[in-house]
């Protein structure tokens, strides 16, 4: 019997191909845009913690040089003969593959390239010959190098024994040590053995999937922004049908189908075109991503500096999540419609009711729900901080707005219809209202998509114009150079200072400081800093107290993550405090930084010479080729501001190009739902226009009105979006931005931008009616005739 | 005894209060016997005949059909009774528009079981349908529809055939002629029929007339 009910009830949808297109392709672009983005962040993921697993990352102590670049083979000697079990690592770019050399006779076994693992994959010979990598990386290298496939091995890295990977990178000396957790009970100090070197604990380490984790909730909020709008097409296509089938369904039950079976057929018939539906949008979130992911990987590479595989594999874990989603997803859009089956009287009336009969009562409850709504998200974010309070105040931000759009539309229109002063102009005023509720949907789809992209555009764009204001004080100084040595530092300095132009020496260490990791900068305050830098808050002078070794400045991501702001005081060192001076926005910039002047850094960090210079300079070019010529710095360390800003922009722009793609993907699947969504209830259009058609007007007129009334319907939801937008950018600037990257930016606002996605809002909308309309337009008379006889 | 009704009463919750439809009806249909169920509209008649069809409860009182008690029954005991001993025809034809015409009548007779075919081209045949088994619904007359309808009640040879205003939406020749073949058949299959009418000549077709006045049978 329920193959019977099924197939009746799917009959429905071989007579109505556009509706099944509507809700398939409802059900696929919704799962789309929500896989494609999982498969993104799987993908960085899987390629996040095969490069953990590659490097050792966050399990073992490190040693690395305080301040140049290589370890000599001499220390490690010493190190070994004075009982500490350590290590050796090269670390290097071969073209663009990163090589590590590793000794698997001194490596811990965790490892992949350890002893344990190796013996079981390279034998004889070969053992101190290969390089192990994954077979995407192996397709880089020639014959020359013997390549084994490790499919654990991170995506862009090889690993080898390190005199190998020292005779392809021409290097002798080592990058760093790893540090075994089993030491020998006493062992010299390793500040006794060898001073320039420095241990570097795990807590230390910046974990890149720590890192990460922002912008992949990021992403991953997007693709469920996207995911709300598809499924805003999946419930009204959802809706109609199972209105458009109430008759069906009354005769059914009539006939003997118990409501039982009438519930397990319907869901079943539901979930089976859901998962077709899911199922093409897998395959289109895959298509997406593929066409995201080189972008994605070069925003992290360049935000985090994280290598992910720029290859898309067809992995389980996200195209599931994107199955289950859509299952979920039609379940949550089909609950209320089987509710009403159950509450369906067999026998009262076997006419459709008009498709969703909304009063101005329920309109006013629709409201109301609104209100309660975004109070109970406030209160939620102001009782819990963080990011996902953040994201929860998000969410009911724009369900609220969109529940609340077709009461404000009602009320545009019946203020519009009273100002009428024609008959025509009574009744389309009047013919809209009615069209209401069955396009409520689709415009709430609408509303979500052009607020959703007021606020990201009002955020990236408030971020640019504070991101090229920051670049402007941070890169004041003409050039920018790095030395190779201490005597190469101490040359520049005086060479500099004989010529009276003004430099800028940077040193630096890393650190912890108040329990978090950070960068401890050492600078000589002047003029550009004094000049250039804008804080975000500061005592009164602030660069006198840091120039007088009195007080420190610290960047906002430092500020917020220690909590500590102006005036409290740091631990700089043990038994050394100084209070903070001022907060300075460092956008962009994931780690914390804290800066004291360079005496009191030499004081702390005697070893450390300033490896890094900021210079000022009317003849950059010239003062560069003295430089390269007299100093012998390497022309590859000196980079003019220009070059520097151009990079950092680029960066920049790179970043947001995969948030502007989402956008636009987002309002496209507005634009078709509307479009699904007129298309679908153009059928039960005819019966309300015959009428009007009979007195006069003609089907062209009425064609005509169809677009206009689509028009102003897109003018009045971007009208109520921008609000909307306005509050969602505000919030993603000071709750989301803090929480997720640690700066707050100020808001600027857009009119200019806002009126020219309201265009493509209204002209989406156009285009979206332009169909129907003609299909309204070439209605034979015939049809519209069939509205007035007892046939119909 | 194919009806037995039985001091059923039927009220109603109204913004007015309760409002009592049927007050202690009781009625008798054998095999083969038609009876015509008569009333000024908002007398209980439809009401009536839901009861009769298995699709409503009365507050109190039994009803049995073929011999089995309905208020005993959960909803899928009484969709079963709906499937193999009743058939209903309504006023607005109630057809299935995504269905074609012979998938209309296989379908109600997919859900009784299996299909006697040549009863089905018989029947199908005896209504002038033959030509029309594969148009839909849209393309057909009223008077066609409510032939399809007939075909689709019949062909499961139900023992209780109940018609709402049968013939109330067709034209004065469609509605002799669609009466015609219904009573046709009916006596052919020696199926009880009780028709809910307004038409005194519908009534006068029919074995016994029974008038509802004030949720009493007169």
């Amino acid at each position: 019997m329920i193959v019977s009910c099924l197939f009746t009830l799917l009959s429905h949808w071989y007579r109505n191909p556009l509706q099944i297109f509507a809700y398939l392709s409802g059900v696929a672009l919704a799962t789309a845009l929500w896989s494609g983005v999982q498969a993104i962040n799987h993908e960085a993921k899987v390629s996040y913690r095969a490069a953990a697993q590659t490097l050792g990352e966050g399990q073992y102590d490190l040693i690395r040089p305080k301040q140049d670049k290589t370890i000599s083979v001499l220390d490690y000697v010493k190190l070994r003969k004075s009982g500490w079990l350590v290590s050796p690592v090269v670390d290097g770019y071969l073209d663009n593959i990163r090589l590590l050399g590793m000794d698997p006779l001194t490596l811990p076994s965790s490892f992949l390239f350890s002893n344990a693992n190796l013996t079981s994959s390279i034998s004889g010979n070969d053992f101190f010959e290969v390089l192990m990598t994954n077979e995407n990386t192996s397709k880089n290298f020639g014959p020359n190098v013997k390549v084994i496939i490790d499919k654990n091995v991170a995506p862009g890295m090889a690993v080898g024994d390190i005199s190998l990977v020292q005779k392809l990178l021409n290097k002798s000396s080592i990058t760093y040590l790893i540090v075994n957790p089993t030491q020998p009970l006493e062992q010299t100090e390793l500040e006794e053995i060898t001073p320039h070197l420095a241990i570097i604990n795990t807590e230390q380490m910046t974990d890149i999937s720590q890192l990460t984790d922002s912008f992949h909730l990021n992403l991953s909020a997007f693709g469920l922004l996207s995911f709300a709008v598809g499924l805003f097409i999946v419930h009204s296509t959802i809706g109609l049908a199972f209105e458009q089938r109430r008759a069906m369904m009354r005769s059914m039950r009539s006939m003997g189908v118990s409501l039982r079976t009438l519930i397990i057929s319907v869901t079943t018939e539901m979930m089976i075109l859901a998962l077709v539906g899911a199922v093409l949008g897998i395959v289109l979130g895959y298509l997406i991503a593929g066409f995201l992911l080189p972008d994605v990987a070069a925003t992290l590479r360049g935000l985090y500096g994280a290598d992910i595989s720029g290859t898309l594999q067809l992995r389980p874990d996200w195209w599931l999540s994107g199955l289950i989603i859509a299952l979920l997803g039609t379940s949550l859009a089909m609950s209320s419609q089987i509710w009403q089956i159950t509450k369906l009287p067999i026998l009262t009336s076997a006419k459709p009711r008009a498709w969703m009969v909304v009063t101005t009562s329920y309109f006013t409850l629709q409201m109301k729900a609104s209100v309660v709504l975004l109070t109970l998200g406030s209160v939620f974010a102001i009782l819990f901080d963080g990011l996902v309070a953040g994201f929860a105040f998000l969410g009911a931000l724009l369900i609220a707005a969109a529940i609340a759009l077709p009461a404000f539309l009602a009320w545009c229109l019946r203020k519009l219809q009273k100002y009428a002063n024609t008959p025509l102009w009574d009744w389309f005023w009047a013919d809209t209202r009615q069209q209401l509720p069955g396009l409520s949907l689709a415009l709430m789809a609408l509303l979500l998509a052009v607020s959703a992209n007021i606020g990201v555009s009002t955020m990236v764009s408030s971020f640019r114009l504070t991101f090229i204001s920051f670049l402007d004080q941070r890169l004041a100084p003409e050039l920018f150079l790095q030395v190779a040595s201490k005597d190469q530092s101490f040359e520049l300095n005086t060479f500099l200072s004989e010529r009276g132009i003004e430099v800028l020496p940077l040193v630096s260490v890393e650190t912890v400081i108040s329990k978090q990791p950070a960068e401890l900068f050492g600078i000589k305050v002047g003029d550009t800093y004094r000049e250039n830098w804008r804080f975000l808050d500061a005592v009164e002078s602030p660069w006198d107290t840091v120039q007088l070794g009195k007080a420190i400045i610290v960047n906002e991501q430092f500020a917020r993550r220690t909590n500590l702001w102006v005036g409290d005081q740091v631990n700089i060192s043990p038994n050394f405090t100084l209070p903070i001076a001022a907060i300075v926005g460092d956008y962009g910039n994931p780690k914390g930084q804290v800066i004291v002047n360079e005496e009191l850094f030499s004081n702390l960090f005697p070893q450390l010479y300033p490896a890094r210079f900021g210079i000022r300079t009317d003849n950059p070019a010239e003062l560069q080729s003295q430089i390269i010529n007299q100093i012998g710095i390497d022309k590859n360390s000196i980079i003019d501001q220009k070059s520097l800003k151009a990079f950092s922009m680029e960066v920049f722009e790179r970043t947001f190009l995969v948030t502007s793609a989402l956008n636009i993907l987002t309002l496209g699947v507005a634009s078709f739902a509307i479009l699904m969504s007129l298309l679908t209830l153009a059928d039960r259009r005819i019966p309300q226009l015959s009428p009007v058609w009979a007195l006069g007007l003609t089907r062209s007129q009425l064609g005509k009105l169809e677009l206009v009334r689509a028009v102003l319907l897109a003018l009045f939801v971007v009208i109520f979006s921008i609000p909307t937008g306005l509050v969602l950018a505000w919030v993603l600037l000071n709750v989301i931005n803090v929480k997720a990257f640690g700066w707050q930016l100020p808001m600027f606002l857009f009119p200019f931008e806002y009126l020219k996605l309201g265009l493509y809002a209204v002209c989406a909308a156009f285009l979206a009616a332009t169909w129907p309309s003609l299909r309204l337009i070439k209605t034979p008379p015939s049809d519209l005739l069939k509205v007035f006889a007892s046939e119909r | 005894m194919v009806l037995n009704l039985n001091s059923i009463r039927k009220s109603y919750r109204t913004n007015e209060g309760n409002v009592s439809v049927l007050n202690d009806v009781s009625l008798n249909l054998l095999a083969g016997e038609t009876l015509a169920l008569r009333g000024e509209s908002g007398s209980g008649k439809s009401t009536l005949l839901h009861i009769a069809g298995a699709l409503e409860l009365p507050d109190t009182g039994s009803v049995e059909i073929g011999g089995k008690e309905l208020s005993k029954m959960d909803d899928t005991g009484r969709a079963a009774v709906r499937r193999k001993d009743i058939a209903i025809i309504f006023q607005h034809f109630n057809l299935i528009p995504s269905l074609n015409v012979a998938a209309n009548i296989n379908f109600q007779a997919n859900l009784s079981g299996p299909v006697d075919k040549i009863k089905l081209e018989k029947i199908v045949s005896s209504l002038g349908l033959s030509d029309q088994m594969r148009k839909y619904p849209e393309a057909l007359s009223g008077g066609q529809q409510q032939r399809v309808a007939i075909a689709r009640a019949l062909v499961t040879e139900p023992k209780l055939l109940l018609a709402d205003e049968p013939t109330g939406n067709l034209d004065e020749q469609s509605a002799q002629s669609v009466l015609e073949q219904m009573l046709t058949l009916v006596a052919e299959t020696n199926t009880a029929l009780m028709v809910v009418t307004h038409s005194r000549n519908v009534a006068a077709r029919m074995d016994k007339q029974l008038q509802l006045i004030g949720g009493r049978l007169r």
